[in-house]
């Protein structure tokens, strides 16, 4: 018996990440330039390291409750008032998880029944067709464009809905695109929800890191908080991926089933990770003020880069990627990623590792040093100069 | 703070094409900015940040703690002045609490440094008092830690 054939045939079938692939790739070379990375390039505050530690030091080495430690979810509950506008208790509708990609696969696997469809929008992150699919459901895309700056619309939404239609899965902040939702399509997308009775569920994770003006929540919604599960982590704007530390905000009949997939999966998230994730949320203002600061200063400067090589980018309003289009260049994303690694050593991930609609794009993660930036904005100028040449 | 001034202070080598292009402004427009602030004197200057602790040789810093005897009119401002006025002295503040200035002198020896304490400091009609501590190590210094590079050790590609 082979060993594949021992593996599950709904598993077998799922496909690698297309992103794993390229990894491997970039994994095998040295001195590479990387705008691959979709983490923050800063350390975590200091404080919050520290915070760590002492937990360390006084011996908080045990379990934390399933739903998270008290105090952590009192803090969350306190930050998603005063940030996004809505009361949550802390007791029944929140519950601490391993990072947003824990919340993600139990927060499907909690409202899918086998058959009901799922919209979400491509180019996205990369689990979040085969978390649908590990879930039962049936994943229904809407292709976001470059024209519409990678924002969802109502009328996208209108044409993909059906009577099977059961979830709205969005991400905005967007990792890849960059796309933020304006306060009219947050209203509009909730009015959608409420006309056909849809649960949303959205991933929130880079609400802090925006540029143009601040993040709308669809939580501040009116009618929208009961059929929410709404998801956020420390992870990116705080710097502590590492820490793996999100959490869901659900209605509590939804939590607490949410919460039997966690009990039995995972008992409770790090509790390392959650003292500092305390931390962060009471002390953590500055830090992501200075960092987003930063982050924008970059994002500026690819986008004049990509202006100057005459690269069509939409303005990315959030998260810590730009977008950039290249299909007018003759060359197939993936070429360009494998030449540009090859020939001048730098990494960018092909627009269609996030879906097939992201071919002709490119990810250009800004979360690396301005000196890197510079380096591959210069590299990169030599390299389309060439590609227009001949 | 200005973004401009925010990133000069940061890195004061940083291009003014650069700059130009991290706070969407044109190259003339920045350069132009720059050149008010120098006239205005709110750039004083730039330089490097050098870790005293890689050179060859000793350089001494002693953190110098004064109490003086303020004056009716001016109050600690004339002593003050000519006490800056020396050029060993490198750091200077007006305090609260037990003592009034605080000094951060350097020089090439430890009997450099105390000489200027004993003989041209102490000595100054006003002075009430010295403290004297040196610096034994630097660990940071204008916001930046003075030991250990910092690796990226993040992976290269992630989604």
């Amino acid at each position: 018996m082979s060993q594949t054939s021992r593996v599950a045939a709904h598993i077998k079938a799922l496909p690698f990440s297309g992103i794993r692939k390229f990894f491997d790739i970039v994994a095998s070379r040295k001195d590479v330039i990387s705008l691959g990375v979709g983490e923050p390039d800063f350390d975590s505050p200091w404080t919050v390291r520290e915070e760590a530690i002492w937990s360390l030091e006084r011996g908080a080495t045990h379990y934390t409750s399933n739903r998270g430690d008290p105090a952590l979810r009192q803090a969350m509950a306190r930050y998603v008032a005063r940030q996004f506008g809505a009361e949550y208790d802390w007791d029944t509708e929140i519950l601490v998880t391993v990072g947003v990609s824990e919340a993600i696969d139990i927060a499907l696997r909690t409202v899918i029944n086998p058959g009901d469809e799922v919209l979400y929008h491509e180019p996205c992150f990369v689990s979040y067709r085969p978390s649908i699919m590990l879930a039962g459901g049936i994943p229904v895309c809407v292709e976001t464009r470059r024209e519409d700056q990678f924002r969802l619309t109502r009328q996208m939404l209108e044409k993909a809905v059906t009577p099977k239609t059961r979830v709205l899965m969005l991400n905005f902040p967007c990792n890849p695109t960059g796309a933020v939702l304006e306060r009219r399509d947050v209203e509009d997308i909730s009015d959608f929800c409420i006309r056909h009775d849809l649960l949303l569920l959205t991933d929130e994770i880079y609400a802090e890191l925006t540029y143009e003006s601040k993040h709308v929540s669809f939580v501040s919604m009116p009618g929208m908080k009961e059929r929410t599960i709404f998801l956020h982590g420390l992870s990116k704007a705080w710097a502590m991926t590492g820490f793996r530390i999100g959490y869901a905000c659900a209605p509590p009949e939804i939590s607490e089933n949410m919460m039997k997939l966690h009990q039995y999966a995972i008992m409770s998230a790090p509790t390392t990770g959650q003292k500092a994730a305390a931390e962060a949320l009471e002390r953590g203002d500055a830090a992501v003020a200075e960092m987003v600061a930063e982050y924008n200063r970059r994002r500026n400067y690819l986008i004049a880069a990509f202006e100057e090589m005459g690269i069509s980018c939409h303005t990315p309003a959030g998260a810590f990627y730009a977008f950039p289009f290249i299909g007018d260049l003759g060359i197939s994303s993936e070429a360009f990623a494998m030449r540009f690694l090859e020939e001048h050593g730098v990494a960018v991930v092909p627009g269609d590792a996030f879906g097939a609609s992201g071919a002709g794009f490119l990810r250009c993660a800004y979360a690396t040093s301005m000196d890197n930036i510079r380096e591959a904005m210069r590299r990169m100028a030599v390299f389309t100069a060439a590609l227009r040449g001949g | 703070m200005d973004e401009l001034l925010d990133i000069l202070s940061n890195n004061a080598r940083t291009s003014i094409e650069d700059i130009a292009k991290m706070i969407r402004s044109t190259p003339e427009e920045v350069a132009k900015r720059i050149e008010a602030y120098e006239k205005s004197g709110t750039i004083r200057g730039y330089r490097a940040l050098v870790n005293d602790d890689h050179l060859p040789g000793e350089r001494v810093t002693a953190v110098i703690e004064v109490k003086v005897q303020p004056e009716r009119e001016g109050g600690f401002d004339r002593i003050a002045r000519r006490i800056a006025g020396f050029h060993e002295v490198v750091n200077m503040y007006l305090m609260s609490g037990k003592y009034d200035l605080l000094l951060f002198v350097e020089g090439d020896t430890l009997r450099e440094v105390a000489s200027f304490v004993s003989e041209r400091l102490a000595t100054l009609d006003g002075v009430l008092s010295t403290g004297t501590h040196f610096m034994l190590k630097t660990y940071k210094q204008e916001g930046v830690l003075m030991d250990g590079d910092k690796v990226d050790d993040r992976l290269q590609v992630s989604p």
